[in-house]
């Protein structure tokens, strides 16, 4: 546990050190979230009838998007470890005494959280100043604060594992489909649009997908559009898939590891 | 100096060939990431039908045209795109003892044949919307649609050097730019002008991004007859002059301290 | 002709603190530090010169190549070669001098080196003629023929070298300019690179600039040596006379059956161990001859050599002497 603090202090130190790149990021995402509400205001003032949740909650949303972009970013992670998986030094890797699937977790997890605590405060802190209609609201109750931090964690944890199966997938193909993966996630876990607004047969399969377990969850409970027995029911998908795909990339390692091995790499 | 680029441009597709999985996946993955964007096009669409005054395949047509003119950007001046690393690893000292003008040099250093997938991508668009979206094709329209996309492909190369200039002064920070490039192909999918006023006053006047979008598109679809709004485009590109004078000048700097 | 006059170069570095509050306050505030690569930097290099341009690392070796070469402009002083100004001829003056990056590869990694060279043949807009004959003897001067239908990714670090010399020099420059061109290579590679810059500089005619680490290079190649330190031009002479004015003290070894025998004025203890003694001796307090009569006098000598200092020695001693 000792040597995983030490992993996530690193981690925080060298993304620290970047500080213009930090500010830099924050005028980013703000300019994004901007301009992404100003083309969501426009299709609210063409047919306020058929926005799918309430304005302010969409408001929420995309700045809790963009505050917490590094948590659920799929792109941009994992470059190091497909590069050792590539270049066969992955065998060094097997000779330390870690579980190499938990360090990959955790080295991840600790980029994530290192990135997004940088970046998320300062968003938050103007996006609630901002006059309205833009204003970030704070949750309508505790109980919606307390659960959208254990949907925000959770969240977390099941893209990271998602990243590390596709890192896994450089097993097979010796080569980077990063893109690829991140492209299918982002879409399908709301990132391009949210999941209320796809059409509504789409949308019911889609919800039950792990890709809905990811920025979907915590964002849609903060705002408050998932509230109630709906928001446990969601907490519960989170666990189901972070545990399907936890077990799953631990066992698809071990087996990419023993093809390795047996290949003699 | 065409020869030569070509030359350039044909060691490129060599390489790019020796990693065909490699290339299929990125260019599948570039496909991909426009196409999510289109998808969440038509699932609002599917939802709102008109807005601003838009329909569906008026703004596909916009999507097509602002996609088309990033891909051949991004395919052609790569080299400015991904010029911190260049600097980063000594290859610009190389391009600096070579004699030919250095911009030709950035520029021929790299072709991104991946991003076949994404200008793929803008073709079946355009071949889709083309029939759909009420233009009665004439000489002067073709005309326009040609200047929006080459223009724009200017344009955007234009900010790809902006962002490599401020790599001479710093390799940090420069996401930023991103919002402009990345911003404006995202963004540029709906025309520019339901941001509101005030984005599309920026995007007229200081990063002229509108006027080879959203101008030129209000004469493709008849809603303006007037010619200065056929011709946005081409006044677009005098945005290139200071484009071109802050890398002269960020050069000048590098080559002074060498940081 | 090569005129370096009074050129000065200094950078801003931003300093990078260790620690979990000092990266915190780095944040708000970064402190810059004033580092002075060039310092008044003045030499001369006629035509045809072979020089060996050493110094330890950041002593400002590779600044001045940069600037010799038109990529950067010093904060001061003159720089004229071949009548033009670098920095300010760039274009013009690139066309007569050849780089070599020892570090940093110009060939295209995944195409055949021969596809490479064209290219370069064209960057360079090189006859048709004038190309085809370089390349001829370049091929066979550094034996390439295998190597040119090879991609430049499948060559050993030895035959990337040679092929790199090679792209520098179809273009016929005056000046080629070598940034550490033996580094990582195997002996045979060494010597082989070593014979044809020999051979380049003194069939051809053509200025050779060398930097480098390894001070076999320069006994092998240098008949002039600059050695920079903190920015300034400390020695500039031949190896032999550097040798002469710096350091004449002589290595004397001996393999001998006996008692170790004392020391006397003159002689310092390098080595000692079962049979074997190694000494330097200052010619100047005890001639070699005296030290032979000596040792022969109070052990029974089975082989003995006599020999200067060698060069990778004394560098490090003028590095020492000069504190850089």
């Amino acid at each position: 546990m000792k040597m995983y603090l030490a992993l996530l202090r690193m981690r925080f130190l060298y993304g620290m050190q970047y500080r213009v790149a930090a500010l830099a990021g924050l005028a980013t995402q703000f300019a994004w979230g901007f301009m992404e509400i100003l083309a969501f205001m426009a299709f609210y003032r063409a047919n306020p009838a058929n926005f799918p949740m309430e304005f302010s909650q969409t408001v929420s949303y995309i700045w809790l998007q963009q505050a917490f972009l590094a948590l659920f970013a799929s792109w941009g992670y994992g470059a190091d470890i497909a590069e050792t998986i590539i270049s066969g030094n992955i065998a060094y890797d097997l000779a330390r005494p870690l579980d190499l699937y938990n360090r990959w977790l955790c080295e991840m997890l600790a980029t994530r959280f290192a990135r997004a605590m940088l970046r998320c405060l300062p968003v938050l802190a103007v996006a609630f100043i901002l006059p309205e209609p833009m204003r970030l609201r704070l949750p309508a109750s505790p109980e919606q604060l307390g659960f959208f931090i254990v949907s925000l964690l959770l969240g977390t944890c099941v893209v990271t594992t998602y990243s590390v199966l596709d890192c896994l997938a450089v097993f097979y193909t010796m080569t980077r489909i990063n893109l690829v993966f991140a492209m299918i996630s982002d879409f399908l876990a709301g990132a391009v649009i949210p999941l209320p607004f796809f059409p509504e047969p789409i949308r019911r399969v889609v919800e039950l997908l792990p890709f809905a377990a990811m920025q979907n969850m915590p964002l849609r409970i903060y705002s408050g559009h998932i509230t109630g027995s709906s928001m446990y029911q969601g907490v519960a998908l989170q666990l189901f898939w972070l545990a399907v795909l936890w077990l799953g990339g631990k066992w698809l390692l071990r087996r990419s590891l023993k093809r390795v091995i047996t290949q003699g790499g | 100096m065409a020869k030569l680029y070509v030359g350039f441009f044909l060691m490129h597709l060599k390489s790019q060939m020796q990693y065909k999985t490699a290339f299929f996946l990125t260019t599948l993955g570039n496909f991909l990431t426009s196409f999510t964007t289109l998808l969440g096009v038509w699932f609002i669409f599917d939802r709102f039908q008109v807005v601003e005054g838009f329909t569906f395949n008026e703004i596909l047509l916009c999507f097509a045209i602002m996609t088309m003119s990033f891909s051949l950007a991004e395919l052609f001046a790569r080299g400015f795109d991904t010029f911190p690393r260049i600097l980063g690893n000594g290859e610009f000292d190389r391009v600096l003892v070579r004699p030919r003008n250095t911009i030709f040099l950035v520029l021929a250093a790299k072709t991104e044949f991946t991003r076949l997938g994404r200008l793929l991508q803008s073709l079946l668009v355009f071949v889709y919307v083309l029939p759909r979206c009420g233009v009665v094709w004439s000489p002067l329209k073709i005309l326009t649609l040609v200047l929006m996309v080459s223009c724009g492909c200017l344009l955007f190369f234009g900010l790809f050097l902006v962002y490599a200039s401020f790599a001479f002064f710093t390799v940090e920070g420069l996401e930023f730019m991103n919002i402009l490039t990345d911003g404006g192909r995202e963004f540029g999918r709906y025309p520019f002008a339901i941001y509101g006023e005030e984005v599309l006053k920026f995007l007229t006047y200081i990063v002229p991004l509108a006027l080879v979008q959203y101008y030129p598109l209000l004469y493709l679809l008849d809603q303006s007859q007037r010619v200065v709004d056929m011709l946005a485009p081409v006044i677009a590109l005098v945005f290139l002059l200071p484009c071109y004078q802050f890398f002269r000048f960020a050069l000048r700097r590098y080559r002074s301290t060498g940081s | 002709m090569i005129q370096v006059a009074n050129i000065s170069k200094s950078f801003k570095v931003a300093k990078r603190e260790a620690g979990f509050g000092r990266a915190v306050k780095a944040l708000f505030s970064r402190q810059y530090e004033l580092i002075q690569a060039l310092d008044h930097l003045s030499f001369t290099i006629d035509d045809g010169e072979m020089v060996g341009y050493i110094g330890p690392n950041g002593a400002g070796k590779s600044t001045t190549i940069k600037i010799m070469c038109g990529v950067l402009t010093p904060d001061a002083g003159e720089c004229v070669i071949n009548g033009r100004v670098p920095w300010k001829d760039r274009l013009p003056h690139v066309r007569e001098i050849g780089v070599v990056f020892g570090q940093r590869s110009q060939l295209w990694w995944d195409v055949p080196v021969g596809d490479s060279f064209e290219l370069i043949r064209d960057i360079y807009g090189v006859n048709a003629k004038l190309y085809r004959s370089n390349l001829e003897q370049l091929t066979a001067l550094l034996d390439l023929q295998e190597l040119l239908q090879t991609p430049a990714r499948s060559l050993s670090l030895g035959q990337r070298m040679r092929c790199e010399i090679a792209a520098s020099l179809l273009h016929s420059p005056k000046i080629l300019f070598l940034d550490e061109p033996t580094i990582g290579l195997d002996a045979v590679s060494k010597i082989a690179v070593r014979k044809f810059i020999k051979k380049l500089n003194s069939e051809y005619g053509t200025t050779v600039i060398l930097t480098t680490h390894d001070m076999q290079d320069i006994e092998a190649l240098a008949q002039r040596i600059l050695l920079i330190g903190k920015g300034r031009i400390l020695l500039d002479g031949s190896l032999a006379e550097m040798r002469k004015r710096f350091d004449q003290r002589k290595t004397v070894v001996i393999e001998y059956l006996g008692e170790l025998p004392p020391l006397i004025l003159g002689m310092e203890l390098i080595e000692a161990s079962e049979g074997r003694l190694v000494l330097a001796v200052d010619p100047h307090i005890l001639p070699v001859s005296e030290v032979i009569t000596y040792l022969a006098s109070q052990v029974e000598l089975l082989d003995l050599a006599v020999s200067s200092i060698s060069a990778e020695e004394m560098v490090a001693a003028m590095y020492r002497e000069y504190r850089i």
